[in-house]
Parts: C-alpha cells; structure tokens; sequence
C-alpha cells in the first residue's frame, strides 16, 4: 500500500503541476454537451437519451485521461526508475487505476452540473445519491480497463489510437449497463434508486476486469 | 570472431577471496533481426570494477540494461550479486543502482520531489535524500523543476537517484556525461573507485575508463573482442575497437 500511495501521491502532484489531463478532460466533456445542446434542437433531454449522451460523453472524455496515464512514466523513464525498485509491480497497476480514478470523479464535479444545465430536463437532486453509485462503479469499469489498454498502448507508436481502438470494445458492457442503470434516474418522474440488476452487472464487470488485469500487468511491464 | 583473452586481472585481496558479483555465460540478446550482444562471458568478483568498451551500438548499454533487469537475455546465464536472472530479479533489484543515458527523473517534478519519491520506493530515509543534494552540491537549486535545471545538474540528481539505496553493484552508462570538472569531483566518492562497491562502467573515454579499471570488456557489434587485464589492453587493442 505505501508504494501505491507513493506513485498515486506524484502522479496528482505531476498533474497539478502540468493540468495536462484533467483540464482537458473537463473542456471536452463541457464542449461535447454543449454541441448535442445545439445539436438535438430542443430545450432539454430526459430518461434514457439523456444515460446515454452523459455515460458516451465521460466514457470519451475519460479515454482522453487513458491515453496520457502512462505517457510520463515512458518518456521521462518512470517505468525504469520504478522497475528498478525492490516492490511489487502490482502496484504500479493499482496506482495508476488508482490515479485515474481520481481524475475520473474530478471530471464528473465539473461535467454532471455542466449536463445538468446545459441539456437536463428534470432536476437532477432526488436522484443525485443514485447516479453517484452508478458512475462510482462506472469510473472503476473505466479505471480499470483504461489502466490495462493504456499499459498495452503507450508501449506502441499510436498510442492515440489503440489504446480506444482496444478499450472501447471492451467498455460496451459496462457502458450499456451503466446507461441502463441511469436512464431511470434521469428520466422526469423517474426513480431515485439505480435498477438492481443493472448495478449488479456493473459490479459483476469490474470485480472480473480488476482482477483479470491485476494478473496481466506484470506481463505487460516485461521487456 | 574469436575473443581475446588478456592477462589475467591483477591480484587483489577482493578479487581473489570474493565471489563473483556478476558471472555472464555465452549471453545473447537480439532485438529483431539485430543481435546486439553475442556469446559475452566474463565474470567479475566483488568490489571489482569492469570497463566496457566499444564504439557506439557495440551493445555496452545493452549488457548495462540486462544487469539492470529491464531486458532480458534471450540465451546463456547471468548471475549478478548471487542471483540467477531473469528468474530472481526481484532478488536484485533495490541492490543495484543504475545511471545511465536517461536520468530516469519527472521533468515537472523538482529535484527533491524526485529524490523523495525513489527514495520512497526504495524505503530509504527522507534524510538520505538531503545528505545526497548537499553532497553533490545542489542545495540552492534541488526545489527547481528538472526541466529547468541544466543538463550537468540533471545528471548531479540522476548520480543523487542512482545511489540513494546504498547499492552493492553500480551499472554506470557514461557516467560523467555532462559533469563539469567540479560536479565530476563531488560525484567521485558516489560513483566513483572510492565508493567501494563493484562497478560496471561504459565511456567514450576509453583511457579515463582503463584508469579505473580492473577489467575491461571490448566489445565489437556485440561480441567479445577482448576481455581481461586493462594492463594487458594497450593502443593496438583500442585501435582494433575504434578503428
């Protein structure tokens, strides 16, 4: 655990002193919502169209977050310097989830009020407890797989490019449920509770993708 | 290309009593169709110093690296500190220090956040840290972001990271690149003979290197062209290296 908190540690430091990630996350998620604004030509969104265009445009916004995870670990020699070190590289992998995790719900404090006021229909306070659950588990979905792909994609020239090109397939499930988990809770008269089977499934996801790619990260950090 | 043999390395008191630190038996390593090490053996005792020398691409930061850990040999065996590689890296690592050609520090973070943090992987002590920034003479400048710093005092924190755990082997890639005669004499007790641990050593300085040897490892496209006695390694040997 002190080696995690150690790389998680300098990489929110390495981001407060660069705001190259998080920042541009926020912009693209605001910029996104404020097109479909435009885009749909109509006042407001509501229940399922609503999920969807809000778990779509975090799930792209947070592959923005993906692609630079390890950018600074292979450019500046993070990966050797860590390597290097007599500790578990386990834990690069759980810090680096870990890490994006963080930027994740970062991103959602900005985003959520900006959907709920650029395109919303129904307020969105009733249900506020409900959604936080759904994009908790839909942050450790995307955490998870983004850390593995951007492990695999930063080791490749177009690291831009493959690392949606592998982590976007893999994410279907986990976007479907999670927009089937809040269609109800954005929909006008809708419920404040998240539907069971749906939060089920996405808890069911992470649990096999976090430990699927907690047994495949050493092998990635072989030369 | 056979390997030739020069004198025996001179008679130490370590060199003689002390297991080997680093034993390389026929490794080999390729990357695609380029083989950048061929059938290197040698063995180097403890508290030893080995010069590697060769022209640029000869496979001097290759063999570097896979001491390291960070590559593995695609054929014979490498034992370094007691340790079968690459099966017991774990053993290995955190009891050698590498500097090589990239400092292996975050360019946003400052020298000290830097020191801290390797210092923190390596579980060594916060104070540690400050007796390496002062004794390579970097107090007024260790809170400055790396990007900012010179490439000399770059290499002043990378020689401050390479040591920071104390290690029993140093694996040293051109180690006073970049040093001014000055930071070269305040890095000498950290990497230099005087530090008192086994050392492998690359340089574009053949003779500075031959200096400071025991034993010295000519390397021509990746295989052994001399290995032995830096006494027995005189002007016809170098010229045969470098053309």
């Amino acid at each position: 655990m002190r080696t995690v908190a150690t790389i998680v540690r300098k990489d929110l430091l390495l981001e407060l002193r660069t705001l190259e990630t998080v920042p541009t996350m926020g912009l693209f998620a605001i910029a996104t919502f404020v097109i479909f604004h435009f885009g749909f030509n109509r006042p407001s969104i509501q229940g399922q169209l609503a999920a969807g265009v809000l778990t779509v445009t975090l799930l792209f916004a947070g592959m923005l977050g993906v692609n630079r995870l390890f950018v600074a670990e292979r450019e500046q020699g993070g990966f050797d310097g860590f390597l290097l070190a007599p500790v578990d590289r386990t834990a690069m992998f759980v810090a680096k989830a870990a890490s994006l995790l963080v930027f994740l719900i970062v991103l959602e404090v900005i985003a959520v009020p900006a959907f709920a006021l650029l395109l919303l229909q129904p307020s969105v306070g009733r249900s506020l407890p409900g959604l936080v659950a759904v994009l908790a588990l839909a942050d450790v979905a995307l955490a998870v797989i983004g850390t593995l792909v951007s492990a695999i994609a930063v080791q490749t020239r177009a690291r831009d490019l493959i690392g949606p090109l592998l982590g976007l397939p893999l994410l279907i499930p986990a976007l479907l449920a999670t927009a089937r988990a809040a269609g109800p809770l954005l929909a006008v008269h809708g419920s404040s509770a998240p539907p069971g089977k749906w939060m089920a499934i996405l808890a069911l996801y992470d649990l096999v993708f976090a430990l699927l790619a907690y047994a495949l990260f050493d092998y990635l950090l072989e030369d | 290309m056979r390997p030739r043999i020069l004198d025996d390395p001179p008679s130490t008191s370590s060199a003689d009593t002390a297991p080997a630190a680093i034993e390389l038996r026929g490794l080999t390593r390729h990357f695609g169709e380029r083989t950048a090490l061929q059938d290197v053996t040698i063995a180097v005792p403890t508290g030893a110093t080995l010069a590697v020398l060769g022209r640029n691409g000869a496979g001097k930061s290759t063999l570097l690296r896979i001491l390291a850990t960070l590559l593995r040999p695609h054929a014979g065996e490498v034992t370094v500190l007691g340790e079968p590689l690459p099966r017991r890296g774990f053993a290995v690592r955190g009891r050698l220090g590498l500097l090589g050609h990239d400092p292996l520090l975050y360019r946003d973070l400052s020298g000290r956040e830097n020191l801290r943090y390797h210092a923190r992987l390596h579980g060594v002590s916060p104070d540690r840290v400050e007796e390496l920034i002062v004794a390579v003479g970097m107090e007024r400048r260790a809170d400055e972001a790396v990007r900012l710093l010179s490439r000399g005092m770059t290499q002043r924190l990378a020689v401050c990271r390479a040591v920071l755990h104390q290690p029993e082997l140093l694996l040293l890639d051109e180690p006073r690149a970049h040093l001014d005669p000055a930071a070269a004499v305040l890095a000498e007790p950290l990497i230099g003979a005087g530090a008192g641990v086994t050392r492998v050593l690359t340089s574009h300085d053949p003779r500075s290197a031959l200096a400071e040897a025991d034993l010295v490892l000519g390397l021509i496209d990746g295989r052994v062209a001399f290995a032995g006695s830096p006494q027995g390694f005189g002007d016809a040997e170098l010229r045969e290296l470098y053309g």
